[in-house]
């Protein structure tokens, strides 16, 4: 057996892959200046990307990496959403109360995922669903706070609907390019490389010197950050926020769907899959009204049936391949 | 020669079932322990209890003279107190490189990846499966799982190594290449505790030997003295082994061996 | 006294109902390890088809209970065989996202074709009064019905083969094929049993409940609840889940209202997550 110095194979470090980052770079340059010459309604809809853009990349910390199957998202926007707006009526300014209800939502997420990540499995996926449940149910019960089942109404943004949209716009971009870096020293970092051993086998991980709830942790209570942020904003944004859409079954699962779509565990594919899952709902919900969920469902079916990796993760060689020795096969027959 | 790792007393009961029952040993630096007995003794759920991932009804876990009897895995692990597993359990979307590199980042704190993988690679070496360092772990035959297993543990750094059946499923060949390994781990200074069914490889090993069974330590001490143990030849070897380990001829009784 | 005799009447009646519907949601959960989100519209479908059947053709509700069953006794096996056998080994993830999908199908048509107007089985059956307390004989006629199907229900699992074929399939699915256990069909006749009960639980609730596709989402955090209090696979842990939160619900809602009820009912349920998973009647045991 060799012991003289050890060369590491040439292709182990991730030495980045460029690519990617240039199409991302290209992507976000297009965003930034399209303001310039669309009208409001892109504006809007590209707003509503970098939304669920960063609900997305939020999701995968907790459900890519980590693996846990958490439908908590809803919670997180909800409450970022309800602390926004009750700060912003208390008089607060509206980029602070933003700053605070990160920062609450982070703690909450902290202090919850102690007690929930005992959970695996399916008890997690239950528990993380019930408490989109018990947010809302707090929301309409406790009325001196939330208004109750009437909503909460925020102070209107000033300046007019042109300046208000790019404001809001540029503000869910910023929290997508924030969500992005964080994605991306995660998935390089010790941190990302200990979640993928809990992902693949917790125990052998814990073995192996992980310090899996401190791990579990970090990765929730980051799934939670961007969510705050996004709810606060999207409180300001349409001015009115109630219990029911706030802490909304479908976004919750949504936003699963998105990343799925996309390639969970990677840094590009909640990008991918929000942004077509976005450009999907808005070419088809506007035909098919009626449909919506029915449609949802019939996508999520095949989404599971045909893509079970997500885009990123289609072997697309093998694909290829298939093709052409169908076609040599027919021809020798 | 210092005392590394202690058992005081140490018991584990599930419901009525005393899986451990006041089990008390100590294995000195350096050293290499054998630990046998029958199926459904206790050997794995005592690993178990040393390395935190079972909590002792009672009694003490005493490593480089602290007392670890509440630690966790992870903690155990960083303290360099490794263990292989009877059925290995990689990660499996890893590569070989990888799983070993998991070792070195968080049990024996390297401080980033790259130092992790140069570690890896190191260990990887020693037990003869830099080849395969890219492929998938799961692609592996079981012979080289296992050395996986234990450059796995290797990278941790340990200072005690417990190995559990690290032979099972190998064949005659293999299991010599694994004794030259092992024997060139002990080199290191690394202590050794084997758990092992296979009485060649425990006796071309082990310094000492421990027996247990039902949970109970029945006999400890030199290898000749516990082969020849009456109470381990019943429970265990067998006469026919026993005899033969001595060279006379074997009365009525069934070999484990 | 009487007040609390009242409450605890109407707590064991709407109990014997939450058993019901927790049963068949139990059944999956426990045997197929699929958490499944389309049981709320089972409930809901069934509880419509009754209510169609009795309100356009005068057909009476215990009348259309077989037929009900028997329709989504049908449904549950295609569902099962055609779509949830293809990922029934994958994580919970997968699963669950799946059924939820079904389950955006179902409810959208189900809302297009029925409408979401609240509809009730309006029997005028009048009450009982026991010393004191009021027992509408609808709701009376309902809980034990929901008793006598969730005892069927038992005696099936435990005496029938197929039954034990389920059992079997439940502890080892393995073991179960090489005894050739056909699982895959296993499967599917579980789903089918777990829809029938949902179906109907829904023909027993149109009774006494008004029925709309708004309450798919109430009926399955109900079900979530009660399999977390009593136990997952079990038909006496769903018995014991739902009485017990039919109790709770009656108790707590008598005093502060229904939403407080049903928050206090999702408490416990969290509560009992953080502390003890597999429920007040202990493991995944099987009868």
């Amino acid at each position: 057996m060799k012991t003289n110095s050890s060369t590491l194979p040439s292709t182990t470090m991730t030495r980045a892959k460029i690519f990617p980052h240039l199409i991302f770079a290209v992507w976000v340059a297009w965003l930034t200046v399209m303001p310039l010459m669309a009208d409001n309604y892109y504006i809007r809809l590209a707003t509503f990307v970098c939304m669920y853009g960063s609900l997305a990349l939020s999701w995968n910390f907790i459900g890519g990496y980590a693996g846990y199957p958490s439908f908590s998202t809803a919670a997180f926007m909800g409450l970022g959403s309800y602390a926004g707006a009750i700060l912003q009526k208390a008089g607060m300014p509206m980029i602070l109360a933003w700053v605070c209800a990160t920062i609450f939502v982070s703690l909450f997420a902290a202090l919850v995922g102690a007690a929930i990540l005992r959970m695996k499995g399916h008890y997690f996926a239950i528990g993380s669903i019930s408490m989109v449940e018990v947010l809302r149910l707090i929301a309409s019960l406790w009325s001196d706070l939330t208004g109750g089942g009437d909503g909460l109404n925020v102070p209107i943004f000033q300046g007019g609907p042109d300046y208000a949209a790019r404001v809001f716009f540029y503000s869910m971009l910023v929290v997508m390019l924030l969500a992005w870096l964080t994605t991306l020293f995660v998935d390089r970092s010790k941190l990302g490389f200990g979640l993928r051993c809990i992902n693949q086998n917790e125990d052998a991980a814990d073995m192996v010197g992980v310090s899996v709830n401190r791990y579990k942790t970090i990765a929730y209570t980051l799934s939670a950050v961007y969510c705050g942020s996004v709810g606060a904003i999207y409180a300001s944004w349409v001015s009115y926020i109630a219990p029911t859409d706030s802490f909304g079954i479908l976004l919750t699962l949504k936003v699963p769907v998105m990343t799925m779509l996309g390639g969970v565990g990677t840094v590009y594919g909640p990008l991918i899959g929000s942004a077509l899952f976005v450009l999907m709902e808005e070419t088809i919900w506007a035909q098919f009204l009626d449909y919506h969920q029915a449609i949802l469902g019939v996508v999520i079916v095949l989404l599971i049936f045909f893509l079970p990796g997500g885009l990123l993760k289609l072997d697309y060689k093998k694909l290829f391949k298939r093709k052409t020795t169908s076609h040599t096969q027919a021809r020798r027959a | 020669m210092s005392t590394i790792l202690e058992v005081r007393d140490l018991s584990k009961n599930f419901g009525g079932l005393h899986a451990v029952k006041n089990v008390s040993f100590s294995l000195k630096k350096g050293e290499i322990v054998g630990l046998i007995g029958p199926n459904g003794a206790g050997k794995t759920t005592l690993v178990n209890l040393i390395t935190g991932v079972l909590k002792a009804t009672s009694g003490n876990v005493i490593f480089n003279g602290q007392d670890v009897t509440a630690q966790r895995p992870f903690q155990a692990a960083r303290s360099g107190l490794a263990r292989t597993f009877q059925i290995v359990q990689p990660f499996p979307q890893m590569t070989v490189l990888e799983n070993v590199t998991a070792g070195a980042l968080f049990a024996a704190g390297a401080s980033h990846r790259r130092q992790a993988e140069q570690q890896a690679m190191e260990h990887l070496e020693f037990v003869g499966l830099a080849p395969q360092a890219l492929r998938p772990a799961t692609s592996l035959t079981l012979p080289s799982r296992k050395r996986l297993e234990l450059a796995k543990s290797l990278a941790m750094n340990p200072k005690v190594l417990l190995l559990d059946e690290v032979n099972a499923g190998l064949n005659t060949s293999e299991i010599e290449q694994a004794l030259t390994l092992m024997r060139a781990i002990a080199a290191r200074g690394i202590t050794i505790m084997l758990i092992e069914h296979l009485m060649k490889v425990v006796l071309s090993l082990s310094e000492r030997i421990l027996v247990l069974h039902h949970g109970e330590l029945i006999s400890q001490g030199d290898p000749q003295t516990v082969i020849t143990d009456p109470r381990v030849v019943e429970a265990y070897l067998g006469s026919k082994f026993a005899a033969r380990q001595q060279g006379v001829a074997p009365t009525a009784g069934v070999a484990h061996v | 006294m009487t007040l609390l005799a009242q409450i605890i009447a109407n707590g064991l009646m709407l109990g014997a109902l939450y058993a019901c519907i927790a049963v068949g949601f139990s059944l999956v959960w426990g045997v197929l390890n699929v958490i499944n989100m389309l049981h709320g519209s089972f409930i809901v479908l069934g509880g419509y088809l009754t209510f169609f059947a009795w309100f356009h053709f005068k057909i009476s509700p215990f009348v259309s209970l077989p037929i009900v069953c028997g329709l989504l006794f049908v449904m549950g096996y295609f569902i099962q065989y055609l779509a949830i056998n293809r990922v029934i080994t994958r994580p919970v993830l997968t699963t669950l996202t799946l059924t939820f999908g079904l389950d955006m199908i179902l409810y959208n048509f189900m809302n297009l074709g029925f409408e979401a107007t609240p509809r009730r089985v309006s029997l005028d059956l009048g009450s009982l009064t026991l010393g004191g307390v009021i027992l509408p004989v609808d709701r009376l006629l309902a809980m034990l019905l929901a008793f006598g199907l969730t005892g069927l229900l038992y005696y099936v699992m435990r005496s029938s083969r197929i039954g034990r074929a389920i059992v079997a399939v439940r502890m080892d699915r393995d073991a179960a094929a090489l005894m050739g256990i056909r699982v895959g069909h296993i499967y599917a006749m579980t789903f089918g049993l777990a829809a029938l009960m949902a179906g109907a639980c829904g023909t027993l609730m149109s009774v006494v409940f008004p029925i709309t596709t708004n309450i798919t989402g109430l009926l399955l955090g109900k079900a979530f609840v009660i399999c977390v209090i009593g136990g997952l696979g079990t038909v006496p842990g769903a018995l014991v889940g739902g009485l017990a939160l039919g109790l709770t619900e009656s108790i707590v809602g008598n005093f502060m209202g229904a939403q407080y009820a049903i928050l206090f009912g999702f408490l416990i349920m969290l509560a009992l997550l953080i502390t003890r998973p597999t429920g007040l009647i202990g493991k995944k045991g099987y009868e």
